[in-house]
């Protein structure tokens, strides 16, 4: 386990959140928030593809399913920080705003970029989960022949 | 052979308007937008994700309404824009185990850790029209129960316990890649798969019942089925660490296959596997039997012949875009081709005197 210790686990949280956010959603908590620093391209936004893989039996030798569209771009503050993003689908304007929010969030606003950006996706991402799975829930069979044997 | 013919210009450009307009079909009607056919078609999506090998609901349901819900087109347009495409790396395997779940269900154990949870499934329908959706739309909000947090464990894994069925261990061999190389026999488990989770859903389904049938029989239960979302983790090398970039659906199916042993292993249950794109569990069961099937030879049974077990009969002949590609071929023109097999016959008739037997019938 290579990650038993991970010093990046905060940012690969963020960067997660982000990359699964809704379109246009991290734009719109960033911009209600900041007005956007200046920046450079360290590489425009390009989108392309990965494939993923999965594994035989679900544990076994990886094999490829297919790709999933990406969007990525990487860029730089005046304050020398640099934000990178890789998000799911072709979504230009989004990859700058999770960029930029990397980048923020590697300075000296991160608390706010946090409570601003990152808490509320969080909190969205994880209602939608919930909603889902209390469905799924209310789909699941209640046998009443025989004793469940879990409780 | 074929030989380019001047001249259809004009014709072509008609073909295309017309096809557009037909497209369109009655402007009286409103117009389908691509936001509709990703919410409310979203199976003929997925189909077109998990056969066009790109997840890209968007995209899948643009090419659904270009070809005109042709979902053999649509996926033939995802395949061509794939190629445009610059990859930027490959992904971890994903976790399955760590899938929320929408559905869950086992028929092999009716208690099992997890439940059985049937999630948004025709089961149980009844298979009648409902001339309510043909009115207004209007849909009562599904129930919801409290949810239990966590991960909802894999049934093989009950099975490993016991030593009943066969292993899947961890192995990290890189695999091979069918849409960078091309597809070569002898083909390995990994490049099977890849093969059949893009495979034609029809030509799947079929094999898999032929199996059903008696064709290379392999007496399979579903073990495990199981739909919903996972996180796509990929190693990022200007980060040096791993990221999620996306979440996307997927379809698993484990059948556990009775096994009388052979010459190499004990008796115990197999497994075959299926692992898809999107909400697509006809696929999945279909995938994991077709598996299963081809696996007679690395398990030690007998090859009885059966086309389920043919892996270049399958490989070869499970791919829509191929296939469709060499049938509808044969369409365009074969003017010179055909001119030289019209001289062939009359030659061989001339030789035969069938001229005279002509004339002598007229």
């Amino acid at each position: 386990m290579k990650d038993t210790f991970d010093e990046n686990a905060e940012r690969k949280a963020w960067m997660g959140l982000l990359a699964k956010a809704p379109e246009g959603r991290v734009a719109a908590l960033l911009d209600a928030a900041i007005t956007r620093p200046e920046f450079t391209w360290l590489r425009a936004p390009e989108i392309g593809s990965a494939m993923v893989r999965g594994r035989a039996g679900g544990t076994g030798a990886p094999f490829n399913i297919g790709e999933v569209t990406v969007t990525r771009c990487a860029l730089t503050l005046v304050s020398g920080d640099v934000g990178h993003a890789y998000i799911q689908g072709r979504r230009k304007s989004d990859a700058e705003a999770a960029a930029l929010v990397d980048a923020l969030m590697q300075g000296r606003n991160a608390a706010a970029v946090r409570k601003a950006v990152l808490v509320p996706l969080e909190a969205e991402q994880s209602a939608a989960k919930t909603a889902r799975a209390e469905k799924a829930a209310a789909t699941k069979v209640e046998f009443f022949t025989m004793a469940r044997g879990e409780d | 052979m074929y030989v380019a013919v001047k001249g259809g210009e004009r014709a072509i450009e008609s073909a295309h308007a017309w096809l557009a307009e037909e497209r369109r079909g009655d402007t009286d009607v409103a117009e389908l937008s691509i936001a509709q056919i990703r919410e409310q078609l979203k199976l003929s999506v997925d189909r077109v994700m998990a056969e066009g090998s790109l997840y890209d609901p968007d995209l899948a349901a643009l090419a659904i309404k270009q070809s005109r819900g042709d979902l053999i087109e649509a996926i033939f347009l995802i395949r061509a824009y794939r190629t445009t495409l610059p990859r930027f790396g490959a992904s971890e395997p994903v976790d399955t185990g760590a899938m929320a779940c929408d559905r869950r269900i086992s028929a092999t154990f009716k208690d099992l850790p997890g439940g059985q949870v049937l999630g948004p499934t025709f089961d149980y329908t009844h298979r009648l029209l409902d001339f309510k959706l043909a009115a207004d739309g209007d849909v009562p909000e599904a129930p919801t129960r409290e949810s239990t947090p966590g991960d909802v464990p894999h049934v093989t894994g009950f099975l490993n316990r016991e030593g009943l069925i066969e292993e899947a261990p961890h192995d990290d061999t890189p695999p091979p890649d069918l849409t960078r190389e091309p597809l070569e026999m002898p083909a390995d488990r990994a490049l099977r798969l890849q093969a059949l989770t893009r495979a034609d859903e029809g030509f799947t389904l079929g094999l898999a019942y032929s199996t059903q049938r008696g064709y290379a029989r392999n007496h399979a239960f579903v073990g495990e089925l199981r739909i919903g979302a996972v996180a796509v983790e990929m190693d990022i090398p200007e980060l040096g660490f791993t990221i999620e970039i996306g979440e996307i659906t997927l379809t698993e199916c484990e059948t556990v296959n009775q096994f009388k042993g052979s010459k190499t292993e004990p008796p115990q249950f197999t497994r075959g596997y299926g692992l898809v794109f999107g909400q697509s569990e006809r696929k999945a069961i279909s995938m994991a039997l077709v598996d299963r099937a081809l696996r007679w030879e690395e398990l030690g049974e007998d090859n009885v012949g059966a086309p389920a077990q043919d892996t270049e009969f399958v490989l070869y002949h499970a791919d829509n875009i191929q296939a469709t590609g060499f049938l509808e071929h044969i369409k365009l023109p074969h003017y010179v081709d055909f001119q030289s097999e019209l001289e062939l016959v009359r030659k061989l008739r001339r030789e035969a005197g069938a001229d005279q037997v002509q004339e002598a019938a007229e």
